[in-house]
This record gives structure tokens, C-alpha cells and sequence, in this order.
């Protein structure tokens, strides 16, 4: 498993260390702290809004998902709010780069 | 600690040409050896090349092509700040006794592959420098209550210090109406709040205190140096209207030089956007949190040009790998009172604030006459 095979799938996936108790993110197959391997987990996707901008007439938001792990991904409907509530509703790969779509609730 | 000089410089012109880098590389190092009469290729011990360009063992290429057998020769990147990365190697080298003489060369062609990175894939398909730029321009806006208009007097001013810069990409006068009628690329950001992407080379000469009389009668000390670098991935930078990395290296840079704020009266900042240059001017201490368009815009009713006085990155023009170099070279300038029409009034000690990706990573130098 790897995080881009398992986002090809839809799935918005993290690696976590159970001996320091966090997650490692870029996800990565060692922990940056201890070394030791990490285990993969979904993500709950739920995060809130730390930042954003818009290209042409699109939102892009920087998240922060988890309380823990920041990403930039688009926002289709509504006009974010720094603080704002957010969910990944959607994920895959497009040209090669992560794609993910939020959702303000 | 041993001392290290600048005792040499070439430069080449930035421009929007296709030349091939091992030439781009050869320019600026033969208008090194043009400007240093008693310079020979025997003489260099160690030819470092500051790149990011996929081609490989480019400094013993520029080593075949210039004449020189070095003991040391090899490659360094770190995208937008590999130049002074690079003269901190070379720094390094001599202060370890290693070597006395070292050629520093920075090349990068207008189709620099260093412009995106690949690795940052928590920006997603956001990957271009425009988008971190606009995040950054969106939280410092609404943090400290600066307009567009405001952002936009940096690009005014440095695309006009760079009129006076023989070397600068080539441009028309701008006015603040045109950077504000710019394309706009994001809601944040305008095209003329950019540097733009330039085929360009800048080569240095480092010397140890033992030979450094051979090729100057006025060197210029490299008397201070802080790097950090907290992360590769923009989105870990843990605040957005700040540059962490750059406040550290600052930090440890006055620290080596037992100098201040106070002392410095010439600096090149890492304006690759034009927010980036009050957010460097609060880092690296100059100016309070927020308050760095004020010393921007004082610097524009006084009429100085201490800040950027080459016109910066926005002015100039951004070669990736030469550009930290090409920075260092105007320091050196301005205090050898050598910068022509940009000569700033009988400057003593400057600064060099050169940074990478989403200011993931900084350097600062401080140079003294």
C-alpha cells in the first residue's frame, strides 16, 4: 500500500506512529520522530479552513485536517471562512497530482 | 574562526534566452576571470556549481571548459536558494582549511525544472509557486490590514530600481496602475506582483585570509551566516504571514557577526512575490510584525534604495540557481562602491536574505568591507 495507489481509489489515507502517538504526514512507511514503521489508517477527512484563495472562479482552501496535517484542496460550492468547518467529499489523482475536493458544513 | 573574502565576480545579463546551461554556466565565469586580472585557472581549488538543472556533473564540465583541474568540483541545489547555499559550501571549504580559492557558479535557464517540486504533494494539483504566494499575500492582507495597493508599491519600486541595473530582465516603466490592472492569477495575485523565470548565471570568488591579497586590494568579508530549514512541504510551515525559517537564519547570521539591524545599510531580499518583501523586512527584524510596508513605503518618499537596490528578484529577474549569488554580487558592489547609478550613500555592511520554497528554507549573510 501507498498513499498514491490509495488515493487513485478514492481513499484519503495517513500514516500513523503507534509508539509516539501521531500522525507522520507527508505519509511515509518510517516515523520522522522514533523510526519506527507506521501503520496506515483512512482519515476521517474532517478538518477545518486555516487559509484560502481562489483561481478563476474556483476556491482553493489550505485545511487542516484532523487538528493535525495541512493540504490544499478545492472548494466547488459556497465562500470559505478561515475557521470554517470543512470534509474531503472527494479524492483522487489528476495529471499525476493529488486531488482533493472539500466541502464546508 | 578563519575569514573568508569575496575577492571576484562575474555576471551574465538575465534575459528570456535559449542558451545551454554548461554556457550560461561559462559566461558569467569568464566575466569573473575578465574582471579579476590575476586570476589563473591554477589558482582555484575548488569549483562548486549552483544549479537546478536535471544536467549532471556540471561543475567538472565548467572545470573542462574553463581550463581548471580542481581538487574539489560538484553540484549543489536547494531550488531558490541553492546560490548562497552554495557560497556557504564554499565558505565552508576554506574555513576547514581545505582549500584557499573557491569558484562559485549559479546558472539557470528560463525552463528551470527547480520551479516546481515535485516532492510537495500535500499542495496537491496547487503545486505552482503562485499558489503558496497567494496564500501567504491572503493571510498577511487580512492579519495586518494591507491592501493590494499596498503590495503593489513593492513591485513599483523594484521593477524601478532595476531600470538602473545593466543586467535586470530587459522592461518597460511600471506604474502602480499597471501592476494593479496585471493579470490577475489568483484573487491574491497579480502577474507584475511576481518574479519572472529568466535564463541568467552569477559566479563568485572565495578566498582564505592567506591569498586573498592576490586578487583584490578591498575584500569583502563574509562576516556573519545563518541557514534553516524547517521543512520541504509548504503546508507544514506553522504560520502563513511569517517566515520562520527566515527569523532563525537571521537570528544565527547577527549572532556570527556580533552585529544588529542597526549596522546594515544595503540588503537584498528574496522577493520572489511582492508580499514577500515586507514579510522578510518583519523576519529578519527590520520592521515590527506588520509593519513592513511601512518601511516600504518609506523608503519610497525618502527615495533610497537600500532595499533591493538591483531591482530584487522582481526587478531582476529569477535564474534559480544564480540568483543567491547574483544577490551576494550586488552587496559586494554597493560596499566596494562599485554599483554605479544603484550605489547607495557610503554603505559599510550589508545582507543577503535568499529562500526556497514557500520559505521552507532561508539563508542570511551578512558581508563587511
Amino acid at each position: 500500500m501507498n498513499f498514491n495507489s490509495e488515493l487513485k481509489k478514492g481513499n484519503f489515507m495517513i500514516t500513523e506512529c503507534d509508539r509516539c502517538k501521531k500522525i507522520v504526514w507527508p505519509s511515509s512507511i518510517f516515523c520522522n520522530q522514533c523510526f519506527n514503521e507506521t501503520r496506515w489508517r483512512k482519515s476521517s477527512g474532517v478538518g477545518k479552513v486555516i487559509e484560502f484563495s481562489k483561481k478563476d472562479d474556483k476556491w482553493f482552501c489550505l485545511a487542516e485536517i484532523e487538528d493535525s496535517i495541512k493540504i490544499i484542496g478545492q472548494i466547488d460550492f459556497g465562500t470559505p471562512k478561515v475557521g470554517d468547518k470543512i470534509h474531503i467529499v472527494k479524492c483522487g489523482v489528476n495529471i499525476g497530482n493529488m486531488h482533493v475536493k472539500m466541502e464546508i458544513f | 574562526m578563519p575569514k573568508v573574502a569575496i575577492v571576484g565576480y562575474g555576471l551574465t545579463k538575465f534575459s528570456k534566452e535559449d542558451i545551454e546551461i554548461e554556457n550560461v554556466l561559462m559566461n558569467s565565469t569568464r566575466d569573473l576571470f575578465k574582471n579579476s586580472p590575476n586570476l589563473q585557472q591554477k589558482d582555484i581549488d575548488a569549483v562548486l556549481v549552483s544549479t537546478n538543472n536535471n544536467s549532471k556533473y556540471l561543475s567538472a564540465i565548467l572545470s573542462e571548459m574553463s581550463g581548471i583541474q580542481p581538487r574539489i568540483a560538484h553540484s549543489i541545489e536547494s531550488l531558490c536558494n541553492s546560490g548562497t547555499n552554495s557560497i556557504v559550501s564554499g565558505y565552508s571549504y576554506i574555513c576547514s582549511g581545505l582549500v584557499d580559492l573557491v569558484l562559485i557558479s549559479g546558472a539557470e535557464r528560463y525552463d528551470s525544472p527547480g520551479q516546481v517540486l515535485e516532492w510537495d504533494q500535500l499542495r496537491g494539483e496547487f503545486k505552482h509557486p503562485i499558489f503558496w504566494a497567494s496564500i501567504f499575500s491572503k493571510s498577511y492582507k487580512r492579519k495586518y490590514s494591507v491592501t493590494e495597493e499596498d503590495l503593489a508599491l513593492v513591485s513599483v519600486k523594484n521593477h524601478k530600481q532595476s531600470k538602473k541595473n545593466p543586467n535586470a530582465l530587459p522592461q518597460k516603466s511600471i506604474s502602480l496602475e499597471d501592476v494593479l490592472n496585471s493579470k490577475k492569477l489568483t484573487a491574491d495575485l497579480r502577474l507584475l506582483d511576481c518574479s519572472r523565470p529568466c535564463t541568467g548565471g552569477a559566479s563568485i570568488l572565495l578566498a582564505s585570509e592567506k591569498v586573498y591579497k592576490n586578487f583584490t586590494d578591498v575584500p569583502v568579508w563574509i562576516s556573519g551566516i545563518g541557514q534553516k530549514t524547517t521543512s520541504a512541504s509548504f503546508t507544514k510551515n506553522l504560520m502563513f504571514d511569517e517566515m520562520e525559517s527566515t527569523k532563525q537564519a537571521a537570528t544565527r547570521a547577527f549572532h556570527m557577526s556580533k552585529r544588529s539591524q542597526n549596522d546594515i545599510d544595503v540588503m537584498e531580499l528574496h522577493d520572489a512575490f511582492s508580499v514577500c518583501e515586507p514579510m522578510a523586512l518583519e523576519s529578519l527584524g527590520f520592521a515590527s510584525a506588520g509593519k513592513g510596508m511601512e518601511l516600504v513605503k518609506e523608503e519610497i518618499l525618502c527615495q533610497s534604495s537600500k532595499i533591493n537596490p538591483r531591482g530584487g528578484l522582481i526587478g531582476t529577474g529569477h535564474p534559480l540557481g544564480a540568483t543567491g549569488i547574483a544577490q551576494t554580487i550586488e552587496i559586494v558592489q554597493q560596499l566596494e562602491h562599485k554599483a554605479e547609478k544603484r550605489q547607495v550613500d557610503n554603505p559599510l555592511t550589508g545582507l543577503v536574505h535568499n529562500m526556497s520554497a514557500g520559505a521552507t528554507s532561508s539563508t542570511v549573510l551578512v558581508l563587511e568591507r
